[in-house]
């Protein structure tokens, strides 16, 4: 069975910020990132749609330890999102002082762009992630 | 399905990086484990061995085999488990199936790991290997901040002001350390028996909330166990432990675990398939060895495992319902966070653990009284392997 959609073809969407995900003919869930099958029913009838990229902060923390060639990255903020359509994704957060982040920033709304990761020895490639910010 | 024995287990010091190689610390646990079993390498039919990182490590992959040749274990078959953290449980589980089935009548099972030598950067960034690598390693995903995300959610969802939460996880910090401290077996022997909810409060923040006394360490070890059938242990010992029920789930993504977390759904089908195998109830459970991780990781999984209410754990350290003495004795061996965490050795090193508890066999500052039915619980990941093992005197 071939997928509806792959890392490659998601990746290079979200490079543009357009959050591509699948919704499922079956039961109507959408899965992102995307999978062979619906993550909700694992039926794999399933259409490739574009997401708003827009959700709110369910939760987050400040990384002051990084891994191995990410070190003069910190201190930087992950969040994870509710996106608007429901699933809910990793990204990181900008427009806020990581280092003075609090439990206030759950349940703020936010909406995506992207940063790339280059990549290293070990991660096959460069690979985009969301970059939110918050909405006033 | 046959009835399935611990018979020996042995587990070398959880220690920082260690001179050892990989395949020395193994064979140092294995051959212990083995003699007190009163069996001889050759009377090993088959090796399970644990290890998550070999490759990095020291650059072996294949540790098993080398493993099985170093102890004298010739040309036995001999496989590799990679479950992240839950390696070593996943070995021995599968051990159970082989001896279980009556393939095998004594099997060896354990793990080795050396993540302490890799030094933080590294060991920080193999440990990441273990999240969604293309989906959510490009946010600089750690494992410190995958915990650290489920404390705030945690926070959240029950209610707790994070103050209060935090306080109630240097609760469990305290705990642990304070029986690691007298557990010559743990990397932290001999330290940290005075701590203080200021002290962990108060130390570098690795990733908000979490500090460093919320962490386990990065550990080097190895831990062994020899399972035997039913017929096979009686002729070995007085005392067998069974192996009475057992569990195992997976599962993907940690944003896709959205409808459950900060619970983890694979260890709710984990455990619940170990207590229906064993015939017992969480309230049945006379110790734990849980996978603490960290602070907050406790609190998540005496949840799921059916020790406390959700969102009541915290407040279960308070009272002391978590130590020796209370409802559930949680990590009489320090855990993770005090006993150390080598990673592909740390499910097999809970076995150890729980059976010379049942065998009132530890020191008896830490020894859990009349204890007769065991647990251990082993996270792979961000909750993408889950074991669960419960255990029980067989005398």
């Amino acid at each position: 069975m071939e997928h509806k959609l792959i890392f490659k073809d998601y990746n290079e969407a979200l490079k543009q910020n357009r959050l591509l995900g699948l919704k499922c003919r079956a039961c109507g869930a959408i899965t992102v990132p995307p999978k062979m099958v619906c993550r909700q029913c694992t039926d794999s009838e399933l259409d490739v749609i574009e997401l708003k990229g827009s959700g709110k902060i369910r939760t987050f923390t400040t990384v002051n330890v990084a891994s191995e060639g990410l070190e003069d990255a910190v201190p930087y903020t992950i969040v994870m999102v509710e996106l608007d359509e429901g699933p809910w994704i990793m990204g990181n957060l900008e427009g806020i002082d990581p280092q003075n982040t609090s439990m206030e920033l759950i349940g703020k709304k936010v909406e995506m762009g992207n940063k790339i990761f280059s990549g290293d020895k070990y991660s096959a490639g460069e690979g985009a992630r969301p970059l939110f910010r918050p909405v006033d | 399905m046959k009835k399935v024995a611990v018979v020996g287990v042995a587990q070398t010091k959880f220690s920082g990086p260690q001179e050892k190689t990989g395949v020395e610390l193994f064979a140092e646990a294995a051959t212990e484990a083995i003699e007190l079993s009163n069996l001889k390498p050759k009377d090993i039919k088959a090796l399970f061995v644990g290890n998550a990182l070999g490759d990095f490590e020291e650059g072996q992959g294949m540790i098993q085999s080398y493993a099985a040749e170093n102890i004298g274990c010739l040309y036995i078959p001999a496989n590799r488990y990679e479950g992240a953290c839950a390696s070593a449980s996943m070995a021995v589980r599968d051990a159970f199936m082989w001896v279980a089935s009556g393939f095998y009548d004594i099997v060896l099972a354990g793990g080795v790991e050396r993540a302490a030598t890799m030094g933080t950067g590294l060991a920080t960034r193999t440990f990441a290997m273990f999240s969604d690598a293309r989906y959510e390693y490009p946010s600089g995903i750690t494992f410190p901040a995958v915990f650290a995300m489920l404390t705030h959610l945690y926070a959240d969802t029950y209610k707790i002001p994070l103050q209060k939460l935090r306080e109630q996880m240097a609760r469990v910090t305290i705990q642990s350390y304070r029986h690691g401290s007298i557990n010559p077996k743990g990397q932290f022997y001999g330290k940290n028996a005075d701590m203080t909810v200021e002290k962990v409060l108060g130390s570098f923040v690795v990733s908000t909330p979490l500090t460093l006394h919320d962490c386990c360490p990065f550990s080097d070890g190895a831990a062994a166990v020899v399972l035997a059938s039913e017929e096979a242990a009686k002729k070995l010992t007085d005392r067998p432990v069974y192996i009475t029920g057992i569990g195992q789930a997976s599962c993907g993504t940690l944003s896709n675990q959205s409808d459950h977390l900060p619970r983890i759904r694979a260890r709710e089908i984990s455990s619940q398939q170990a207590y229906d195998m064993a015939g017992v109830k969480p309230q049945d459970i006379d110790l734990c060895e849980l996978h603490d991780c960290f602070s907050i990781a406790s609190l998540i999984a005496t949840e799921s495992l059916g020790f406390f209410d959700y969102g009541k754990s915290g407040e279960a350290w308070e009272k002391g319902e978590a130590d020796i003495g209370g409802k559930i004795a949680v990590n009489p061996s320090g855990g993770l966070k005090s006993k150390g965490h080598p990673i592909g050795a740390t499910g097999a090193g809970q076995v150890y653990e729980v059976v010379n508890q049942l065998r009132g066999e530890v020191e008896p500052e830490r020894q859990v009284p009349d204890a007769r039915t065991g647990m251990t619980d082993t996270l792979g990941g961000d909750g993408g392997a889950l074991v669960n093992m419960i255990l029980e005197r067989g005398w």
